[in-house]
């Protein structure tokens, strides 16, 4: 049953069943971040900063303290003052100090939206009163929004300590320039002297929201022993849980982290804005406290992704092969130090096998707020200048831009720009499942256009853990760790169902609070469904090796004589047909006198997730009046390695690919002149809505990854990478202008069009 | 500020509630009467979450003040189910996993509920401008659609 290569045998793994906890969602049962309550609990508001850049001269919180039904008001000396140390507690590299400060400014706020203070009331109107009777005063500095103004000797300087590093010599200036990778192989000079032809452009990406429907939301309470317990809905309840400890100087285990339903998250909740100030507002109260954002606030205060600067170079011969291939990324990382231009350097060129190929990522601080992940951080950004480039080689050359990329795919055997060489890897499979999709048969009309684009995310694998209990009637309940974002309770359980041999039905699968599962990494980096369903496997595994202990003792048989299959237990070999089978439910009966409970636990750090690749084409037509895109058709192919729940993996390809249309056609952050945020609402900031969009056809290649019992790879990040060159390629096609600059909003592309003569 | 006394019917049920005049529906329903079905996304809106049905029309609660509740009939998600026998939209949305967080959910299902009874056999383009009002980040929409359409006959009773 664990042979990958045996796809017919699986009776669970690949089918469709309703998801465990649909029903609760499809009634509005479901507890979310904002629907928890404790008795005798208080509402929390915060204090933001109106400024863009200032020094905090004094906050005065005594008009506020005054307000009758205020119980607590805090700033930043209610929290510890934690020293600069790097640490890998969510999605990416962070400083607990920058983090705590980005909670709540300590000297200086850096953006508009930054926390100066928080207060707790009886109820939400009075602590939104509160919040208004802080006073504080402000010495407003120059400010900077733009990434590539920030880099110049004149721009204010955030951070007096922030000094390059990844250059040499170190600098001696502190600057807004936080850090510089490479990746870099072979010979550049000699790569571009051998090509034919050569193509040089500046690209630029805005920073866009994740966007998710359910704004931040806990209720923390601080008990007089000391003891802490948060529900809050996040990305990781042992990130929160690490977090709060650190920022707030608690143990680890005087915190109890109680995981409610996440209404999406996509990257932007592995981090926490609210936990540690709901806890510290409790501590000073003495009652719990509940804190949910408004979309303003979410707008406004946590993190979008970066927008950046990417330049490209790319030199081709006739023949379409790459013979060299250069990207800088230059990318917002927002008011404190770390972008996502790791891994935006990582993949921008991992489709292709270059052998002379460089891509350089820079990291800058300016009075945004501090960037958070979005699915598949960074990637997106790089990637829509390095495949507006491909298309745009392919087109000067003569060439089918899917064959251009055939040409020159990366393949198993292929070492990677960023050091791994790929094994088992689909990249290919998904430009030969689009080339034959019914899709690139249909005929286009006038002001219509077809593009093409790729795209590559390595996926993570780490730390998860899982139990499994058989209850008394043979069915079971199933631990994990990782919040469910998208269906992963589902794939879960059937996993251990299809290993069990028992219908999907027979498990309950839920998400353990910190107090009753082992430590798990956080629901990130496509991991889910390969580390935590190892973990599961492992559990499910050991069960049915104790299950075979039971049928053996009762038996009186060697355990090495009883084989597991359809959810019984059988004698075999000599001892085959001597005995009845015994089901799960059999032996559960039995298992008081059998040896007591059986219960398993999973526990992997789990390595080799295999590697994703997305094939998209997209259709559209631009109205040549306005400059509108309405995109007709969309085909989203990729390597998901095994599809656990193929609806949920669907899902995933056509949730990520419209966010992706969304990053191309509309969302950008807009800032007046004196730094304010200027469309901190969904009015404002527009995301994909239901008539903007066409039927999105996801196809799912299956290339498996033999590091996973089923063969599963990570599929949730993939698919929001190839859709802005996409759609850039597609409006190219369309209209002959080559759009460089997301958005490619109706104003930008009717400007682009008339300047074109088009 | 004296609260404001307000009867009115809610998932069929007459229901009394003391509200301020400055308070959302949606805070009556979910702070005072417990039912957290309803979700706010934005408060201002634009996102659909805390859709309901006023009178039989799709209204977000979040704009609309308790006070202008007095004498209305009011249809929530906790109301769209009959007892445990799921409503058609809904076990479509289940059937073609019409969700992934869940958190629009419950304003996408009163919504589309709505669109069908007014309008029982939507065209593609109809419906995607109906809910047009309502937001997802997850799903794209996608299997959204299919649920919608997949509904009317299980409405009309030709499918389970």
């Amino acid at each position: 049953m664990n042979d990958i290569s045996l796809k017919d045998a699986l009776k669970v793994v690949g089918t469709r069943p309703v998801r465990p906890d649909g029903v609760d969602k499809v009634v509005g049962r479901a507890q979310f971040g904002g629907d928890a309550t404790m008795p005798g609990m208080i509402f929390g508001a915060t204090v933001r900063s109106p400024h863009a850049h200032a020094r905090i001269k004094k906050i005065n919180t005594a008009k506020a303290e005054a307000l009758k039904g205020v119980k607590a008001v805090i700033t930043a000396a209610d929290m510890p003052e934690i020293v600069s140390e790097e640490a890998f507690v969510g999605e990416g590299p962070m400083n607990f100090r920058d983090l705590s400060n980005n909670l709540m400014a300590r000297d200086k706020v850096l953006y508009d939206g930054h926390v100066v203070a928080a207060v707790a009331a009886s109820s939400m109107s009075i602590a939104k009163a509160a919040a208004e009777l802080v006073e504080v005063e402000y010495e407003v500095l120059p400010h900077v929004i733009d990434e590539i103004e920030a880099m110049a000797d004149s721009a204010p300087v955030l951070h007096s300590d922030v000094f390059t590093a990844g250059v040499d010599p170190k600098p001696t200036k502190p600057s807004n320039v936080a850090k510089r990778v490479e990746f870099a192989k072979g010979d550049l000079a000699a790569g571009f002297a051998a090509a034919d032809k050569i193509i040089e452009r500046t690209y630029k990406t805005a920073p866009v929201h994740q966007a998710y429907i359910e704004p931040h939301a806990c209720i923390a309470a601080f008990n007089a022993d000391g003891q802490c317990t948060v529900i809050c809905s996040s990305q990781g309840q042992f990130m929160v849980r690490a977090y709060c400890a650190k920022l707030l100087g608690i143990d680890i285990s005087d915190i109890r982290v109680v995981p409610a339903e996440i209404g999406g998250g996509f990257g932007g909740k592995t981090l926490v804005y609210l936990e540690p100030l709901a806890l510290a507002l409790s501590r000073k109260a003495g009652r719990p406290v509940r804190m949910v954002m408004d979309r303003v606030d979410v707008f406004r205060g946590t993190g979008p992704t970066s927008g950046g600067t990417v330049k490209v170079k790319l030199g081709a011969k006739k023949d379409g092969t790459i013979t060299a291939a250069d990207a800088e990324i230059i990318l917002q990382a927002g008011a404190y130090p770390g972008s996502p231009m790791g891994p935006a350097a990582m993949c921008c060129w991992a489709m292709y096998d270059i052998p002379n190929a460089r891509a350089v990522g820079v990291d800058v601080v300016s009075n945004r707020p501090k960037v958070a992940a979005y699915r598949a951080p960074g990637a997106p950004i790089s990637t829509f200048g390095t495949e507006s480039a491909v298309d745009e080689m392919a087109r000067e050359l003569g060439l089918d831009p899917i064959e251009m990329r055939l040409k020159n795919a990366a393949k198993n055997g292929t070492k990677a720009l960023y050091g791994p060489t790929f094994q088992n890897i689909g990249y290919v499979e998904t430009l030969e499942a689009a080339k034959a999709h019914p899709n690139l048969q249909a005929k286009l009309g006038p002001n219509q256009g077809r593009g093409v684009a790729t795209g590559f995310w390595f996926n993570i694998g780490g730390e998860s853990s899982a139990s499994l209990a058989v209850n008394e009637d043979g069915t079971l309940v199933l631990v994990s760790g990782s919040p469910d974002i998208g269906g992963s309770r589902a794939s879960m359980a059937m996993m251990a169902a299809e290993i069990l041999g028992i219908e999907v039905e027979h498990i309950r699968p839920i998400v353990g609070d910190t107090a009753s599962v082992g430590f798990t990494f956080l629901t990130g980096g496509s991991r889910v469904t390969f580390a935590t369903g190892m973990a599961v496997c492992e559990a499910t595994n050991e069960v049915v090796k104790q299950l075979r202990g039971r049928a053996a003792k009762i038996w009186e048989i060697d355990v090495e004589a009883v084989e597991w299959r359809d959810g019984s237990a059988y004698p075999a070999g000599d001892n085959a047909g001597k005995f009845e089978p015994l089901s799960l439910a059999d032996i559960a009966a039995k298992a008081a006198r059998t040896g007591g409970p059986i219960t398993a636990k999973g526990a992997v750090n789990a390595q080799g997730a295999g590697p994703g690749f997305g094939t998209h084409v997209v259709d559209v037509e631009v109205d040549p009046e306005t400059g509108h895109v309405t995109v007709l058709r969309y085909t989203a192919v990729q390597d998901v390695g095994r599809a656990i729940h193929p609806s949920y993996v669907e899902g995933q390809i056509q949730g990520g690919t419209v966010q992706g249309i969304g990053w191309a056609l509309n969302e950008e952050y807009i800032y007046t002149k004196d730094g304010r945020l200027d469309n901190a609402s969904f009015l404002d900031y527009r995301v994909p809505v239901a008539s903007d969009l066409p039927a999105i056809d996801a196809v799912l290649v299956e290339v498996p990854n033999p590091r996973h019992p089923f063969g599963a790879k990570g599929v949730g990040e993939v698919p929001i990478v190839p859709p802005m060159a996409a759609v850039a390629n597609a409006i190219c096609a369309a209209t002959g202008v080559r759009m460089t600059s997301l958005p490619m909003s109706p104003p930008k592309l009717k400007a682009a069009m008339d300047a074109a003569g088009k | 500020m004296a609260k404001t006394h307000v009867t009115c019917t809610i998932n069929g049920e007459e229901t009394e509630f003391l509200c301020d005049s400055n308070q959302t529906v949606l805070d009556v329903l979910r702070d005072d009467l417990g039912l957290t079905g309803s979700k706010e996304g934005c408060g201002s809106g634009d996102c659909g979450a805390c859709s309901i049905t006023v009178d039989g029309r799709l209204t977000c609660s979040c704009l609309m003040l308790g006070p202008e509740a007095e004498g209305k009939s009011i249809g929530t998600i906790e109301g769209v189910a009959t007892g445990d026998h799921l409503h058609p939209v809904q076990s479509q949305f289940l059937k073609h996993a019409a969700l992934q967080c869940g958190f629009c959910t419950p304003g996408l299902i009163v919504a589309t509920k709505a669109l069908l009874e007014k309008h029982p056999n939507p065209t593609d383009e109809e419906a995607r401008y109906w809910l047009a009002g309502n937001l997802c980040r997850c799903t794209g929409y996608d299997k959204i659609l299919a649920a919608v359409h997949a509904a009317p006959a299980e409405m009309r009773g030709e499918s389970a």
